[in-house]
């Protein structure tokens, strides 16, 4: 079984690294093909793994010793359980469809083989994450996904703004980075290990407030990732990079590691549920938040952007109120549908150059019926709709909430769940039903080659029944992962999940009534409301006029005042010193013999005298 | 009676001489001059200090002086001599063909 862990994991990197050798050739259509298949074998790998993990059997290699230093003893470990098998097999089923899509995406691109190149670098650094036995190889993927993520948002570097998104997302990241890290010395520092299995054992012992800290730093850590507030505005920039990186790296795998640290670290988190309440608070508000925004939008992949976070809210409600396994079946079901969504997303793009406003869309579905059908699919499977996945680990999550106790969170999620049926289908009903606006506009949109779409079913199957594998899902992760126990009445328990589903079928009837009869009138755009929204509650404006300009201007203060004036000077006058010696200097040298034996002579008096009268002190 | 500080009075003057005549002098042949009194003024300093302490180090050791100077002597003047052949003159300001 280790050989499958080998391949699983090293098999990316091998595509990566040999693609990368090409990455400045022109176009190469083996490149696509030869990186799709090492992530497939990467995928059959992970299958047969799950297969064979259960209850007393886990794969637990150690590669090397990796860093010992006195006491400090870090071995480069792998470990196969529950938890990083389900992970494993998300993340490398959603790369293997995004791989094959990313063949007829980047079709055109200069940059193809630069493009597989980056990707297969970020499923490795994705499995490294997943797969570590310990938290400073978690840190290490942590890492390897922000970079692989900066240089695909920044994939078409020459565009100033795709740029600036890359250092942006990377920035945020690295500030959240800071607190994870502060997590980990604090662990190390009480624990005096980095190895899973030992910090768990020893947690219990600790001091509750030692606890509390180190769930606090990790937690800023995950919010980086996951781009909770108020680190999330770069999520939505982040839309800058290729469509696959969005739907790969933005919604399926990356921004879930917050979730996925959080739920690995559940042991530490059910020690403090203060700090617990404290994340299904913040995820709560960030789920209405970011669906709020995604209301209003324009942006075909922002709009999906904003739900993704919002979703991610979700699943921080589920690991902040200690139901890890709901939390993790949510993170599932939700990269399969958001992915599918987003490589729908990018069909309509392609379909319509380029364009992502959906006011100039509508209409599409004579010209694009498959791809109309999946994102049709994928945006039921979100609204959760019985029977597809979202249905199932959604209600789920809601359950959580009442049954904790906490209505004003399950309020809060019922309201999102309304928000967010009804802008998953505002968007479909913009895009592919309506009135032909491309048609004045002059587009003329074409349905994506046809592998494109076979590659995207899978996602589409799983995005449909993926739901109804919850029991044997409980049964598995549960063996690893605390049980959340549910003291909920059963009929309450059907209550809520009619009440949810009544929610998400209104939200969905309400879009699709007023988008078939052409929106809401243009009015609607003078609103107070509608102006926050637009501009995302005004947020990025805030950190641009409130942290980067105050920033910018003390930095320029620092460069023309301290470093110029003072550090420079003080450089330049030593250097100039130096100079000027030798600058007078140099006439010494006159190529006169008899001037210089003088100087010599000069030299041997000096030397006597210092002799003579210079008595060191013994 | 004449004692060691005579001696090296004397040394300590052809000392000097010598090394006015360095820095002075600007013909070659002359320059050599004030060399062989600078080594000479020294081997009349080393003849008196080893007598004066009964040591005969100090007087092996201005042989070892006069071995030297003699042999540079002979390589320098040999120099000389060509170096007049080729340029005509035994000026010190002419021997400028390293400045840079």
């Amino acid at each position: 079984m280790e050989t499958y862990l080998y391949i699983a994991l090293f098999a990316p990197i091998v595509g990566s690294l040999i693609t990368a050798l090409f990455a400045q050739m022109p176009k190469k259509i083996c490149v696509g093909i030869f990186t799709s298949t090492l992530i497939f074998i990467s995928f059959i790998s992970s299958m047969i793994l799950l297969n064979y993990v259960d209850e007393d059997q886990i794969v637990h290699v150690k590669l090397m010793d990796w860093i010992s230093a006195g006491n400090l003893s870090i071995p480069f470990g792998f470990v196969v359980d529950q938890v990083s098998v389900i992970m494993m097999v998300t993340v490398t089923l959603v790369s293997t469809v995004v791989h094959i899509y990313s063949i007829g995406y980047m079709d055109h691109d200069e940059s193809f083989n630069r493009f597989f190149s980056w990707l297969s670098a970020f499923v490795f650094s994705m499995m490294i994450l997943v797969m570590s036995d310990n938290f400073v190889g978690l840190f290490i993927g942590w890492e390897g996904v922000g970079l692989c993520s900066w240089g695909l948002i920044g994939f078409w570097y020459k565009k100033h703004s795709a740029s600036w998104a890359a250092n942006e997302a990377f920035i945020m990241n690295r500030i959240a980075d800071l607190g994870m890290l502060m997590g980990l010395f604090l662990i190390y520092w009480n624990i005096g290990s980095l190895q899973y299995d030992i910090v768990f054992a020893q947690i219990v012992n600790l001091d509750i407030n030692v606890v509390t800290w180190i769930g606090i730093f990790l937690f800023i850590g995950a919010m980086g990732k996951s781009a909770q507030f108020p680190l999330h505005t770069w999520l939505a920039d982040a839309m800058e990079g290729p469509t696959p990186v969005s739907a790969l790296i933005h919604a399926a795998t990356m921004v879930t590691a917050g979730v996925y640290l959080i739920v690995r670290a559940g042991e530490i988190y059910t020690l403090i549920p203060d700090v617990g309440l404290f994340i299904a608070s913040l995820g709560a508000f960030v789920a209405v938040f970011a669906a709020s925004m995604a209301l209003v939008n324009r942006d075909l992949k922002r709009i999906i952007a904003y739900s993704t976070l919002s979703q991610l809210g979700y699943m921080f409600v589920a690991a902040g109120l200690g139901a890890y396994w709901i939390a993790l079946f949510h993170l599932m079901t939700h990269a399969f549908f958001k992915s599918l969504l987003f490589l729908g997303a990018g069909n309509v793009m392609h379909a319509m150059d380029d364009e992502l406003d959906i006011k100039k869309m509508g209409g599409l579905y004579s010209a694009m019926k498959p791809t109309a059908i999946l994102m049709s699919i994928a945006s039921v499977a979100l609204a959760g709709i019985y029977p597809l996945a979202g249905f199932f680990s959604k209600d789920k999550i809601l359950e959580v909430a009442f049954n904790n106790g906490s209505y004003f969170l399950w309020f809060a999620l019922f309201i999102g769940a309304g928000m967010t049926a009804f802008y998953s289908f505002r968007l479909v009903m913009l895009v592919f039903f309506g009135e032909k606006v491309h048609k004045k506009l002059g587009f003329n949109p074409h349905e994506a080659k046809p592998f494109v779409i076979y590659a995207l079913t899978p996602l589409a199957l799983l995005a449909i029944v993926a739901g109804f594998f919850e029991q044997s899902f409980h049964e598995f992760t549960t063996q690893l992962l605390v049980n959340y126990e549910f003291t909920l009445d059963h009929s309450i328990a059907l209550i809520l999940i009619f009440a949810t589903s009544a929610v998400a079928i209104s939200g969905i009837a309400f879009a699709v009534y007023k988008y078939k009869r052409g929106g809401f009138s243009e009015k609607i755009e003078e609103w107070g409301v509608y102006k926050l929204l637009i501009n995302q509650y005004y947020i990025p404006k805030l950190y641009k006029d409130g942290i980067m300009k105050p920033f910018t201007s003390f930095s320029k203060f620092l460069w023309l005042n301290i470093d110029n004036m003072i550090v420079d000077k003080t450089v330049d006058m030593i250097a100039g010193a130096i100079y000027g010696t030798g600058e007078k200097a140099r006439k010494m040298q006159s190529g006169n013999l008899s001037s210089m034996l003088r100087w010599m002579v000069a030299g041997i008096i000096i030397l006597l005298a210092l002799a003579i009268f210079y008595r060191p002190m013994v | 009676m004449i004692g060691l500080t005579h001696y090296l009075v004397l040394s300590a003057i052809l000392f000097a001489i010598g090394l006015v005549g360095v820095m002075k002098r600007k013909n070659l042949l002359m320059l050599f001059f004030s060399t062989e009194i600078l080594l000479n003024a020294v081997n009349i300093g080393f003849v008196a200090i080893g007598h004066y302490y009964g040591d005969l180090s100090g007087q092996m050791f201005a042989f070892f002086i006069i071995a030297v100077a003699a042999s540079e002597i002979a390589v320098g003047l040999g120099l000389l001599v060509l170096w007049y052949k080729k340029t005509g003159s035994t000026d010190l300001d002419s021997l400028s063909m390293m400045k840079g």
